[in-house]
């Protein structure tokens, strides 16, 4: 499913963070992906089931949330934090401001693949 | 046990000056006035907490001393041609000015949290100024209050009570005083305290405050909608915004980070002068840490310029796009960083923080967080405004003071003292 992703701030980020960023709390937090009930229907999967997001940038394994918070089908939205920074636009337009609304992206069902943890991201940038 | 009162909260812009922290035995045990991300802070930051300075041997980090992990620190900042001091937004302003001292030391680019959060504010207010005021006015006399791609209820949780629609000022007593306008892609938590939520298109925000200013303006608009809003309604948006008695627009990341960028805040601050015209309009961005407001003032106080800056001409440099570190990490020209309160590598896009990842580079921060864990050096300091004192400016730019409410853990110093230690060291290796 095509999809435009969205990242910002969400409350359960802001507590996650403040516990500690290598926590399982903020992992919770930042590792899931909002849908619209609609699309969540569309894909076929079960709230809360893994799905993949997909952009030009990059390609993370998340939890789905259904949302009401997501005005419209064909949106999406990921926290700010260590999985919606594998999918943004890196270039800054010579603005230094990278983008990090409005990418396309496609989103899949991935029931039976795993959330990576921060350390394992970590050496997936190359530490 | 003893109560401490008037706490000012490390955590956002909103620095609520008000909050209270029952101590027992150099712990809190109990906060007041806080709103949920604030009380995680205050009884959890000491939590899985690293307390000891790690360096990487081996590829692993590992326990080492403070003085050694000062001296490699020193001497990765001291061969490196191009290197970057990061961060500091969650800092006091006094680590922050030695943070700038060091980055001009070391002939490197001092840069913080702007780039990723309020940077096209800076271009914006450069291009077109920006008429404000502080939140204590808009408590006083706003009557109309316009957030635009801000979710002020999960990102500032006590903006609205304290300083905006529900709070009580001298001239308007409350909520039912004022209305609240929330304009977002998202019918976020925010939206659902709005007397009138607009849902836009993503990305057409410029397109929207282009018409609301034609509507203004009285130019006939050739669209049946614009951001998928028909322009009756834009019309009857922007007849709300100018007979109001005193309108502010806060505005959040939905600007700054969507297509547009510094364009979309040239044209909600030229929205703002043009409803000038018929009544008073002032706008506010809703800066996210609690100092990088600060980070910018003492950035400009010493440099001239807010964020971005190179001293590797000599003299400091300010060219956003050029200067800017994720520009400067994703071109590859940057050979050493010192980060520091921040977590880059969880928020900069992944080909910049790869970048970061081929480099050598030192944190200094109270938590370990995904870029601790990925650098050379490791440096855990005290919480700045819970262990430690210091100064940070309010998204209005009021300068607050920062509370030692308990003492930090033996050994564990505040994250000036240690950039202090580095430009000591860093001093006297360039001096020999
Ligand atoms: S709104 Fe922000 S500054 Fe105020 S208590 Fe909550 S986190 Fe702290």
């Amino acid at each position: 499913m095509k999809a435009l992703l969205l990242t910002g701030r969400s409350l359960k980020q802001g507590i996650g963070k403040e516990v500690g960023k290598v926590t399982e709390k903020y992992k919770e937090s930042v590792a899931m992906c909002e849908i619209h009930p609609k699309d969540v229907e569309e894909l076929g999967i079960k709230d809360g089931e893994n799905v993949s997001i997909t952009t030009k940038f990059g390609s993370v394994v998340v939890k789905s949330v259904s949302s009401q918070n997501i005005a419209e089908p064909g949106i999406i939205f990921i926290p700010y934090g260590p999985y919606a920074s594998m999918l943004v636009d890196y270039d800054t337009c010579s603005t230094g401001m990278p983008t990090l609304k409005g990418i396309v992206a496609e989103v899949k069902p991935a029931p039976s693949e795993r959330i990576l943890d921060v350390k394992e991201l970590v050496k997936y940038l190359g530490r | 046990m003893v109560i401490v009162q008037n706490i000012v909260c490390p955590i956002c812009g909103c620095a609520c000056d008000d909050i209270e922290a029952t101590v027992e035995g150099n712990k809190i045990v109990k906060v007041k006035n806080s709103c949920s991300i604030s009380a995680s802070k205050f009884l959890n930051f000491w939590k899985e907490r690293n307390l000891s300075s790690l360096i990487r041997k081996n590829g692993e980090l590992a326990p080492t001393s403070l003085e050694e992990a000062v001296e490699k620190t020193a001497e990765i900042l001291v061969n490196a041609e191009y290197p970057l001091v990061y961060g500091f937004a969650l800092s006091g302003c006094e680590a922050q000015a030695v943070g700038v001292e060091l980055a001009e030391e070391i002939g490197g680019v001092i840069d913080n949290q702007t780039v990723t959060c309020h940077g096209p504010s800076a271009l914006g207010l450069h291009d077109v100024g920006m008429p404000g005021c502080t939140l204590g006015e808009v408590r006083h006399r706003a009557d109309l209050i316009v957030y635009w791609g801000s979710n002020f209820q999960e990102a500032h949780p006590r903006h609205l009570a304290r300083y905006s629609a529900l709070s009580e000022g001298r001239f308007r007593k409350g909520r039912k005083d004022r209305k609240v306008v929330v304009i977002d892609v998202r019918k976020t938590p925010s939206a659902r305290v709005a007397d009138l939520f607009i849902p836009i298109a993503p990305g057409q925000d410029y397109e929207l405050m282009s018409a609301l200013r034609m509507a203004l303006n009285n130019d006939e608009i050739e669209e049946e909608s614009v951001a998928g809003l028909p322009v009756d309604k834009i019309e009857e948006l922007a007849e709300m915004l100018r007979s109001c008695q005193f309108g502010i627009l806060f505005y959040g990341l939905g600007l700054t980070m969507s297509r547009g960028k510094e364009r979309n805040i040239d044209q909600a601050v030229s929205l703002v002068c043009d409803l000038n015209k018929w009544t008073k309009f002032v706008i506010m961005p809703m800066r996210g840490h609690y100092n990088v407001t600060g980070m910018n003032e003492v950035t400009a106080w010493q440099t001239g310029y807010p964020y971005a800056v190179d001293f590797s001409h000599g003299y400091p440099w300010y060219n956003p796009g050029e200067t800017t570190s994720i520009d400067i990490l994703r071109r590859g020209e940057c050979d050493a960083a010192l980060i520091v309160a921040s977590d880059p590598l969880a928020h900069f896009p992944k080909e910049v923080g790869q970048n970061l990842c081929k480099i050598p580079f030192a944190v200094i921060d109270p938590h370990m967080s995904m870029t601790a864990l990925a650098a050379d050096v490791v440096m855990p300091c005290a919480f700045t405004g819970i262990e430690a004192e210091g100064s940070a400016y309010r998204m209005d730019t009021v300068p607050l003071p920062l509370k030692k409410v308990i003492e930090s853990p033996p050994g564990i110093l505040s994250d000036e003292e240690l950039v202090g230690m580095i430009l000591k060291r860093v001093k006297s290796k360039r001096r020999r």
